[in-house]
């Protein structure tokens, strides 16, 4: 299964279908329609996806998990994240979904020798703080913490149904944070990404520095937590 | 003279305002409780004010007015905690309704599909 969280994306919505079916024929489509006010799920709908409409807009966190008790309820042994804004080259997917393998969760990293991704000041300091303290945890090597393109296998599925978090960065962060203190298994692959070809320009200093902020806050917040049952939302 | 009228209507005017509310049924039980103990303790040291002149001295603190602020304080800090608590859960099970709601809605569709040809 192939989920597309989107956010008012009907610019790129049908493109990213298109070209996912080209690369994974036999692969269920599903977009997680979060909250657009565009006619993103109509066209997503008439590409031929199966289309999950949250309500209101949740944020990437809150779609994955969406897409995650879908896959669980129906059943899918994998599910791969691509985003919409076509960021993601869906020629990648055969390699994570064969690093599944050995692996329950497959990520696609940006940062390798063949690749051309550069990230400067404070929002490389995160990726790098990130990556060194979610290695170090792990126990195998995670250069690319904040990538959204990975793969999950039938262990992540399950885990991701009940808890896959929605706070900011939780969906890139803070899932491998909770999958590690499951004990699941993380690799990487290196991925080669189209940058910015509809999406939002680059960011300010002043940005760069909140997110340095807030992504060692959600770290620090995600590996404090005490264990499975914190992660879930529990309704009591 | 004036002071213990004016503190005295206040309370009152605070305990009768949460029983209405109470019993409008548009405050539930659980927040009700606070604020009801609040504004009877508000109530009881503007009936007597010795009482505040007594827990001051007793604990070693120089004016009442500051000691009033003070627990004033700490009881609106722990309330606005608590309704951030609430928040966070209630926002949690929002989120999993909204979820829950779309899953719900796409099995129509599947289903619908399968018995309208």
């Amino acid at each position: 299964m192939i989920a597309i969280p989107a956010w008012n994306e009907s610019g790129s919505v049908v493109g990213v279908i298109n070209e996912v079916r080209r690369w994974a024929p036999g692969a269920d489509v599903v977009v997680i329609n979060d909250g657009s006010t565009d006619n993103t799920e109509l066209l997503a709908r008439q590409a031929g996806a199966v289309t999950i409409s949250l309500p209101f807009n949740v944020g990437v966190g809150g779609a994955m998990r969406a897409a995650f008790l879908y896959a669980r309820r129906e059943g899918y042994d994998a599910v791969v994240q691509v985003d919409a804004d076509a960021q993601h080259d869906p020629e990648e997917i055969p390699a994570l979904l064969a690093g599944l393998a050995d692996a329950d969760i497959v990520v696609g990293t940006r940062f390798h020798a063949d690749s051309t991704y550069r990230v400067r000041g404070p929002r490389r300091w995160a990726m790098t703080l990130l990556s060194r303290s979610l290695t170090r945890m792990a126990k195998s090597s995670l250069t690319d913490t904040t990538s959204g393109f990975r793969s999950a296998g039938p262990r992540a599925i399950d885990l991701f149904a009940d808890a896959y978090p929605a706070e900011y960065l939780g969906d890139t962060v803070g899932s491998l944070t909770i999958a590690i203190r499951e004990g699941l298994v993380i690799h990487e692959v290196p991925v080669t990404m189209q940058y910015r070809r509809i999406g939002r320009p680059s960011k300010s200093a002043l940005w760069s520095t909140l997110y340095l902020g807030r992504a060692s806050l959600a770290l620090v917040v995600q590996v404090s937590k005490k264990d499975r049952h914190r992660h879930r939302d529990v309704v009591t | 003279m004036t002071a213990t009228i004016l503190a005295i209507a206040t309370s009152l005017i605070t305990l009768i305002f949460i029983i209405v509310l109470l019993r409008r049924g548009s405050l539930k039980e659980k927040y009700a409780v606070l604020w009801l103990a609040v504004a009877s303790a508000a109530l009881i040291l503007a009936v007597f004010p010795g009482l505040l002149r007594w827990i001051t001295t007793s604990l070693g603190v120089e004016i009442p007015a500051n000691l009033l602020f003070f627990i004033t304080i700490v009881v609106l800090v722990l309330v606005a905690v608590q309704l951030s608590y609430e928040l966070s859960k209630h926002e949690a099970q929002i989120r999993r309704l909204a979820e829950e709601v779309a899953l719900q809605q796409e099995e129509l569709r599947a289903l619908r599909k399968r018995f309208e040809p």
